[in-house]
């Protein structure tokens, strides 16, 4: 079987140019050669992979020629055909950190070439790019590279075979907000137990889930006169007119939809109906006002208690659909909202 | 209050034409007098089956009702499943035996659309713990025209009664090893072990109705107000699931019997920590209910002066906001808190896993990603009916594949991600 082509990216420091002072040096392809930390990282490839070309660039010349410097490396790899590439490892180095990150994140969007790199955690690289590109965790400084070097190259080769990577602390990747499973030493129940006589003894433990940091959105000023207010109705209760026409799926919605209801005065169920799958539909489906309550707000339009009620709503299914997901969506409808001059949002979930 | 568990370990299951018996280890089953047993004066039933599948083989059992361990009380006072089949008395002291290696698993025609998966052998038995016991499998097959509410609780009876049957069986038996679990009054335990810290399990219990209940000394948990046990109770049964939540994260009667919090802190106590009680908390869908259960939560953590808690949850979505009031209230009482939950992070485990989020919640331990898929064999043989197999949750319309594999999500997997800690699946 013939072995696995690697590329390796490395900054004039580690390729033994120079320290601060050739930080300008101009980037360069050496096909064949393995240079510096490629020692360390063949060492691990054994007979299953080569370094097959070394692409050595200064670290300033990078930052501050940075459209240049990216499209002369990502053809120089283009060029060399690799089934992985490897930038690094950073370790403390800023201006390399983001380096390695801009590279390998180039190299897989343009050219569809797997990358991994590996850097200290507080490398300004790290918070840049480790979501986009597998990013080793290692020491502050290169002392830590007999560390880091085979677990560089343990992932570059997976990735190289397309294996399956495995979770973040088995890899020894910086949590990349994809949560893979793994199977523990230990029930969780001893693991619970292990950490609570940690926390009581204020020692240290590490969380298997940090709490994400939710978005915490200050709500508006109340709407002055709310009897010249113009009113939208917006769900995540999934109303859509009978028959769903555009397919929004009953779990994990891809899209949301906006419909018509210019003249229409009550949901019925002959009309609209559900297309969320998290709840039992038959109440909203007998009566979809329930969920987006059209008939009220007609009833308020006609007593004069609100100006006017929207004639377009926007509706899509939160079960088990992502936050991203929600977040594009809303991003996207809300400027519709703003362009159709509406003052406020009644926004019903289920 | 003190219990001795004498484990009994069954090494293989035979049916009999004969009298039922242990004998040597072996469980031998008269079809009959189990079907008697099971059935008593049961109307909502047409008939039960038994089977037996063995750890290894290749065999699929679904859809998956309960677990369950069969016990007998040989000493002490009241009965196993007190309120359910025993009379109401307090159990938890003297004297129970185990039968260990082996569950009745009560399967059939589906009740809810949550029902699960148990796969003797190949990528399922991976995950699911019950593919590691002997078990028993009683398919039950109910009476024309019953309403579904009716159905689980006909199914969910007959199973404690069978498990009930075939743990008189080992009345007479001398355990192949013992272990004894006591903890303490509140000034006695203080008295004992003046400098360690008091520890409690607060488990939460699936209570959001419709097919999601658990039921204590026989109370619906969704009707109580959250309240103190001695751990050894569970170990007779107190608590058992009437459940059809998503099979992965529900806690089989099985679960409460061998709880693994309950387990893995009397593995410390008198050592490392005063284990002091377990608290019991429902996890209801009001808002008010929620709000109360969690402030009583609260209220008895600090009423019972405890340093620490092991918080576990059961189920998914909906009790994840209940986990993080109770975290929250119970942190702000001073007391610290682990969690046990699992994710539901999407098929991509891109997704926030928690439907709710705090930073009092700083440490936690996970079950798994339940989203995640896995692709179980075609297995020779099929306990129950693959009739629902694509309606379960965590399966969908294009589950069954040509060539005879399952696309699932490890949600239909029973006990997969629990949130006790049973298993050993984790996800970073």
């Amino acid at each position: 079987m013939a072995k696995i082509k690697v590329v390796h990216y490395i900054n004039q420091f580690f390729a033994q140019i120079g320290g601060e002072e050739k930080a300008e040096y101009p980037a360069e392809l050496r096909v064949g050669e393995v240079v510096g930390p490629g020692q360390a990282l063949m060492q691990t490839f054994g007979d299953e992979a080569e370094i097959t070309a070394t692409i050595i660039c200064g670290d300033s010349y990078f930052n501050e020629n940075l459209d240049k410097a990216k499209a002369e490396i990502v053809a120089w790899v283009k060029e060399q055909k690799p089934d992985v590439f490897v930038a690094g490892p950073a370790f403390n180095a800023g201006r390399y950190g983001v380096a390695c990150g801009t590279i390998c994140d180039a190299v897989q969007e343009e050219l569809g070439i797997p990358a991994v790199t590996g850097m200290y955690e507080e490398n300004p690289g790290a918070d840049m790019f480790k979501d986009k590109v597998y990013t080793i965790a290692t020491a502050n400084s290169a002392a830590g590279m007999r560390k880091a070097a085979p677990l560089v190259a343990k992932l570059a080769l997976k990735l190289a075979k397309g294996e399956k990577v495995g979770a973040s602390v088995e890899e020894g990747y910086m949590p990349n907000g994809v949560r893979v499973n793994f199977f523990e030493e230990e029930r969780g129940s001893k693991r619970a137990v292990k950490m609570l006589l940690n926390k009581l003894a204020d020692k240290p433990f590490v969380t298997e889930y940090p709490m994400p940091s939710f978005d915490h959105v200050a709500p508006n000023p109340a709407v002055k006169d709310i009897t010249k207010a113009k009113i939208a109705l917006v769900t995540s209760g999934g109303i859509v007119p009978k028959g769903n026409p555009d397919h929004i799926e009953s779990s994990s919605a891809s899209h949301y939809g906006e419909y018509d209801i210019a003249g229409v005065m009550d949901l019925t169920a002959e009309t609209y109906e559900t297309a969320h799958g998290g709840y039992d539909p038959v109440y909203a489906n007998e009566d979809p006002d329930r969920v987006l309550p059209v008939d009220v707000l007609r009833d308020m339009e006609k007593e004069g208690k609100i100006g006017e009620l929207h004639h377009l709503f926007y509706t899509t299914v939160g079960n088990g659909t992502a936050v991203a997901s929600s977040k594009a969506f809303a991003e996207e409808f809300s400027k519709k909202l703003l362009a159709d001059g509406v003052d406020a949002v009644i926004l019903t979930s289920t | 209050m003190k219990l001795e568990l004498g484990n009994i370990y069954i090494k293989d299951i035979q049916f009999t034409e004969g009298e039922a018996k242990i004998d040597d280890h072996i469980l031998y089953v008269n079809k009959e007098a189990a079907a008697a047993a099971a059935l008593g004066e049961e109307e909502h039933l047409a008939s039960v089956s038994f089977d037996i599948a063995k750890p290894g083989e290749s065999v699929r059992i679904t859809p998956v009702k309960d677990v369950i361990e069969p016990r007998v009380k040989v000493e002490g006072r009241g009965g196993i499943f007190p309120g359910v089949i025993a009379k109401v008395d307090t159990v938890g002291s003297g004297k129970t035996y185990c039968l260990k290696g082996m569950a009745v698993v009560t399967a059939g025609k589906i009740v809810g659309f949550q029902e699960g998966v148990i796969d003797m052998s190949g990528e399922g038995a991976k995950y699911t713990p019950f593919s590691q016991t002997l078990n028993l499998v009683m398919v039950c097959t109910p009476v024309e025209g019953l309403k579904q509410h009716e159905y689980e609780a006909a199914v969910r009876f007959a199973g404690f009664r069978l498990a009930t049957y075939i743990g008189e069986l080992a009345r007479d038996l001398t355990p192949d090893d013992t272990k004894v679990y006591e903890t303490y009054g509140i000034m006695e335990g203080k008295e004992k072990f003046p400098n360690l810290p008091r520890v409690a399990y607060v488990q939460m219990l699936q209570s959001q109705g419709l097919l999601h209940d658990t039921y204590v000394y026989g109370v619906d948990a969704k009707k109580t107000l959250s309240t103190i046990m001695n751990p050894t109770e569970t170990m007779d049964g107190a608590i058992v699931s009437g459940n059809c939540v998503s099979a992965c994260d529900k806690n089989p009667t099985y679960v409460h019997e061998n709880n693994p919090v309950i387990a893995d802190l009397f593995e410390e106590h008198g050592k490392t920590i005063n284990f002091v009680c377990q608290i019991l908390t429902n996890e209801n869908v009001y808002l008010a209910d929620k709000m109360r259960s969690s402030d009583w939560t609260a209220k008895l953590c600090r009423l019972l002066d405890l340093d620490g808690i092991i918080l576990s949850q059961e189920g998914f979505g909906n009790p994840d906001t209940d986990l993080i009031m109770n975290c929250k209230k119970i942190e702000a009482e001073g007391v610290k808190t682990v969690i046990i939950t699992d994710e539901y992070a999407g098929r991509d485990g891109k997704s926030q896993s928690l439907a709710d989020a705090d930073v009092a919640a700083d440490a936690v331990v996970t079950g798994g990603n339940a989203n995640q898929v896995v692709i179980l064999p075609k297995l020779d043989k099929v306990i129950g009916t693959m009739d629902y197999i694509t309606k379960i949750a965590g399966a969908s319309e294009e589950t069954l594949r040509a060539d005879g594999t399952l696309e699932v999500e490890l949600q239909v997997l029973t006990g997969a991600t629990n949130e006790t800690g049973f298993n050993k699946l984790s996800a970073r």
